[in-house]
């Protein structure tokens, strides 16, 4: 819509795959437009590298509008950079100015190791869901989807919880890593619900235990992970997470 | 090459009503417990399809090999859906039924598909609605506590279950949390990361697959009594499309080759109210769900060329064309009719003020009739969207949209098992052809993957199993071997090429040709275009194509250059379909065949069938193969919703 571009220059971490340190380069991309999203900006960074015959920056992307949660960069310092409730995939150029210069880094956390570039592993999150996020009930034996009437309050509350995306912005965001807004997101989902309430006790021991065992931190309520979260779930969920804990260990 | 085969569906008989549950009477089963542990089943694909079968498979005992190419199986594209799914409860007392829902479905896809299929779909939809409660998706309810329904372009019920603008991540993370559980109970086992590149075939019969670790490299064999494809829609022929830009038609098209026919390729479903293109920068078109026409008004400035900015065009300079031509369904007729009647607007010079290829899509009335709070509360999340990036604020300037590629209703042939033309060969989800025709309706993609996930698939692969007299194999196997070999050397030749042109360079060429070729309107010479510029793409694809790095790392150049080369195969697929079908219907328009006011116009006596296409090698001619469409149950009308 705009014809007059901006020039962007960037510093990106470039990690080579196996290797146990990387550095920032130094890159410039002209002509940026500000409808252009962050990642077609370096989707046309990547395009001048391979005509130069250099390896393109490797990042994890996917649906590209918020939902996936496969993407994540810390820009400018801040997970999913500086647009509060967007996915690094939401943000547009119009959120920088002509000349500026964005750091871009991999989201950074002890149990989250660097593959390559901005590529990270988060596979501690599924192990954790593994632990206890599910209702136990197989396929076919459901009743009637409105034999159990749900408040809508409470359908909301857990639909609030339900929208984390496992962007793992939250944890690189942590100053100790703690996972523990993604999991109370699930467990607080779980237990706004009548179908989830059986199994509550096991499941917040079960999910935190394997949490700690992941080496994710404890949570000291920095409350940067609120700040960064794409889906502004809410760090309440942290403090009906202990209540849920405290409840499961105290029945033991 | 073969002669020309009539496909047999292998439709239960009996009254529509009763086929499912007699097909489930007579087949054989597997018993419980180590007969079932020792029958293992791959699944390519987590969305609701794969995972859903893969979760469910996996609860009856079977050892489930499950893959995706995401780093975890809840980032399925399935994730993407918005709106919601639909299911004929009749909570809302409206009038539906089963029967409506099948009706609505057969009509909706121009009466091209198969009639049994459909009706199992909607038979089906109620149970998925009780299944996905009982797991914790949190559906929007009512103050009342009951579960609240919303209204789908096409049809005249409100029979859609949602979870606000999120409906198909809840529904996916339902999947996700039953696979999870299965995964933690030992009976799936979960390959993130890992990209089926080859199917197996060993004496006739789906044996295996071949597929490739994304961060190492790796190539792998993994042998199995039977496979499934659930691997989503091939939308990214055209480049721009409203899907994720890893989804790919890989999986299917290498089945493809090694055998399985490809069903109606061309029928490709454009969605009218996608945010409009801006620049040839662009990697995605930005989808804004079609809840959005339940209370948005579609109008464009009456005068050719009118650049006024919306809120300058008094109310009398402007057209409501969809009003105006379909007063029965207004601006709720179904995605194929309402992207053409854009189309024709923009092509006639009516459009929004900044492109030639916009319409406005208006909420002034509805402001004033609900107030600003509850249109925030309907759709808040997607006009943020639409400011982020259009730089507008919907509330004061009506919104833009554009058509754009959706959803792909071909995909490989399959019978009323799901069985592809190759025995043990199971394919589900959009990844198949069977359930919506020539267009699909909105919410019905969310069903069908969750119906063939939770419940056919796991049926029709247990009666296979039980029916079927199966070898031992192992990945030892010559078959696996040189499937292996030639994946290899499929990369390399890749990566040997070192042209000067890039990947998204051919690829945005590629889409392109197909968006004008073989898009909303077609036409025999345009067409006749596709086949030889796609042709000609593809040799230069393999002459100049321009890769850096290697294929023992993650390497996300060569991922799409590798789908990229299937792609340019599948594109004139889609041209060679598109001019064989003469005829217009649902998503298929040829221009040749129209009415005098410019709907499509079916040819019932030539082209009630399914066609289905057999490989015969690199550039050479396809062969087609036939499934006649039988209508028992339903009389086959000109569709309108005027
Ligand atoms: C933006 C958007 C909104 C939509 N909204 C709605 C809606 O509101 N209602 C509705 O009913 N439908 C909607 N749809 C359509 C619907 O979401 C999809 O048709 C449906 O989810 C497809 O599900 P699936 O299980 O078939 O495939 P997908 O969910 O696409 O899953 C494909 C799976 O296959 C894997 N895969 C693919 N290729 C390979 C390979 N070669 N090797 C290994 N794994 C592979 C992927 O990793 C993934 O796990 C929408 C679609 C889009 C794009
Ligand atoms: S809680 Fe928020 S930041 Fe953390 S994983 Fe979920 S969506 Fe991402
Ligand atoms: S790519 Fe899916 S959330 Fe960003």
């Amino acid at each position: 819509m705009s014809d007059n571009g901006m020039t962007i220059h960037l510093k990106i971490w470039r990690q080579a795959q196996g290797a146990t340190s990387g550095k920032f380069v130094d890159y410039t991309v002209e002509n940026v437009l500000p409808e252009m999203s962050f990642l077609e900006m370096l989707d046309i960074l990547n395009e001048t590298l391979v005509q130069k015959g250099e390896e393109a920056i490797e990042f994890d992307n996917d649906c590209r509008e918020g939902i996936c949660g496969t993407c994540g960069m810390v820009i400018g310092g801040v997970a999913h950079g500086p647009h509060a409730g967007s996915t690094t995939c939401e943000i547009r150029m119009r959120q920088f100015k002509d000349g500026d210069t964005i750091t871009v880094e991999p989201f950074r956390a002890k149990p989250f190791k660097l593959i390559k570039d901005l590529v990270v592993d988060r596979s501690a999150f599924d192990r954790i869901q593994q632990k206890g996020g599910f209702v136990t009930m197989n396929v076919g034996s459901a009743p009637d989807g409105n034999a159990f009437p749900i408040p809508k309050d409470h359908a909301d509350h857990a639909m609030d919880a339900a929208a984390c995306i496992g962007c793992g912005a939250c944890v690189a965001a942590c100053p100790n890593a703690s996972a523990s807004l993604f999991v109370s997101a699930k467990i607080s989902q779980l237990s706004w619900l009548p179908q989830g309430e059986p199994e509550r006790a096991r499941r917040a021991l079960a999910m935190i235990a394997q949490m700690d065992a992941e080496g994710f931190g404890d949570c000291s309520n920095h409350g940067e992970c609120e700040a960064v979260c794409p889906k502004e779930i809410s760090i309440g969920n942290i403090a009906r997470m202990r209540r849920e804990y405290l409840k499961g260990a105290l029945k033991g | 090459m073969t002669d020309s085969k009539i496909l047999d569906p292998k439709i239960p008989s009996g009254p529509l009503a009763e086929k499912w549950d007699r097909h489930e009477q007579e087949n054989p089963l597997v018993s419980p417990g180590k007969n079932r542990r020792e029958k293992t089943i791959i699944i390519v694909g987590t969305g609701l399809a794969g995972g859903g079968a893969a979760a469910t498979l996996g609860e009856l005992g079977y050892n489930v090999l499950n893959f995706c190419i995401q780093d975890t199986p809840r980032r399925a594209h399935s994730v993407a859906a918005q709106g919601g799914i639909n299911a004929s409860k009749n909570y809302q007392n409206d009038g539906d039924s089963v029967y409506r829902l099948f009706y609505d479905t057969i009509k909706g896809g121009d009466y091209r598909s198969r009639e049994a299929n459909t009706y199992r779909l909607a038979q089906l939809s109620m149970g998925i609605i009780d299944q996905c409660v009982a797991m914790g998706v949190p559906f929007a309810r009512e103050y009342g506590g009951t579960l609240a329904n919303r209204s789908f372009g096409g049809v005249q019920v409100s029979r859609t279950f949602y979870a606000r603008g999120q409906t198909g991540q809840q529904l996916l993370l339902g999947v996700y949390a039953a696979l999870s559980r299965q995964i933690a109970a030992g009976t799936v086992k979960m390959f993130p990361r890992h990209e089926m590149l080859d199917l197996v075939v060993v004496d006739g019969r789906a044996r295996g697959i071949i597929a490739r670790e994304l961060l190492t490299g790796e190539i792998k064999r993994f042998e199995a009594d039977a496979v499934v494809l659930a691997t989503g829609g091939y939308s990214p022929v055209f480049y721009l499309s409203t899907n994720a830009v890893n989804s790919n038609a890989t999986a299917i098209w290498r089945a493809h080759r090694r055998g399985a026919y490809f069903a109606n390729p061309c029928y490709t479903q454009i969605h009218p109210t996608a945010i409009p293109q801006l620049g040839d920068y662009q990697s995605k078109l930005t989808l804004m769900s079609e809840s959005l026409r339940n209370d948005g008004r579609v109008w464009v400035p009456k005068k050719p060329g009118d650049k006024r900015r919306p809120n300058e065009i008094p109310e009398e300079e402007r057209d409501y064309y969809l009003e105006r031509r379909y007063p029965a369904f207004g601006n709720l007729v179904p995605r194929d009719i309402a992207a053409r009647a854009a189309l024709v607007e923009c092509n006639a010079g009516k459009s929004a003020y900044f492109s030639d290829r916009a319409v406005y899509l208006d909420f002034a009335e509805a402001i004033g009739r609900l107030g600003k709070d509850v249109v925030a509360d309907r759709y808040g999340n997607l006009f943020a969207m639409y400011e982020e990036i259009i730089g507008d604020n919907p509330y004061e300037t009506p919104m833009t949209i554009y058509p754009a590629p959706h959803y792909t209703m071909g995909g490989l042939w399959v019978d009323y098992n799901l069985q592809s033309t190759i025995e043990g060969l199971f394919v589900a989800g959009e990844a198949n052809f069977s359930d919506h025709g020539a267009n699909r309706l909105g919410a019905s993609a969310l069903m069908q993957g969750l119906a063939d996930g939770y419940f056919i698939v796991p049926r029709v692969v247990s009666n296979y199993l039980a029916g079927a007299k199966l070898k031992p194999v192992d990945t030892g196997n010559d078959a696996f071997k040189a499937a292996e070999d030639d994946t290899r050397k499929y990369l390399q030749r890749l990566l040997a090429i070192k042209g000067s042109r890039t990947v998204r360079d051919i690829h945005w060429e590629l889409g392109r040709t197909m968006w004008n070729n073989v898009g909303m309107s077609r036409n025999a010479e345009g067409l006749k275009q596709a086949i030889a510029d796609v042709s000609k793409l593809r040799e230069e694809f393999w002459q100049n194509l321009k890769l850096t790095g290697n294929d023992a790392d993650l390497n996300k150049q060569l991922e799409q250059a590798n789908r990229l080369s299937d792609y340019l195969e599948l594109g004139e697929l889609m041209a060679r379909d598109a001019l064989m079908r003469e005829e217009s219907c649902g998503g298929h328009f040829r221009e040749e065949h129209k009415t005098e006011e410019g709907e499509a116009k079916r040819d019932d006596a030539n082209f009630t069938f399914v066609s289905a296409w057999e490989y015969t090698g690199a550039n050479k001619e396809p062969f087609l193969h036939k499934e006649d469409l039988k209508f028992e149950f339903v009389e086959l009308k000109t569709r309108s919703y005027k």
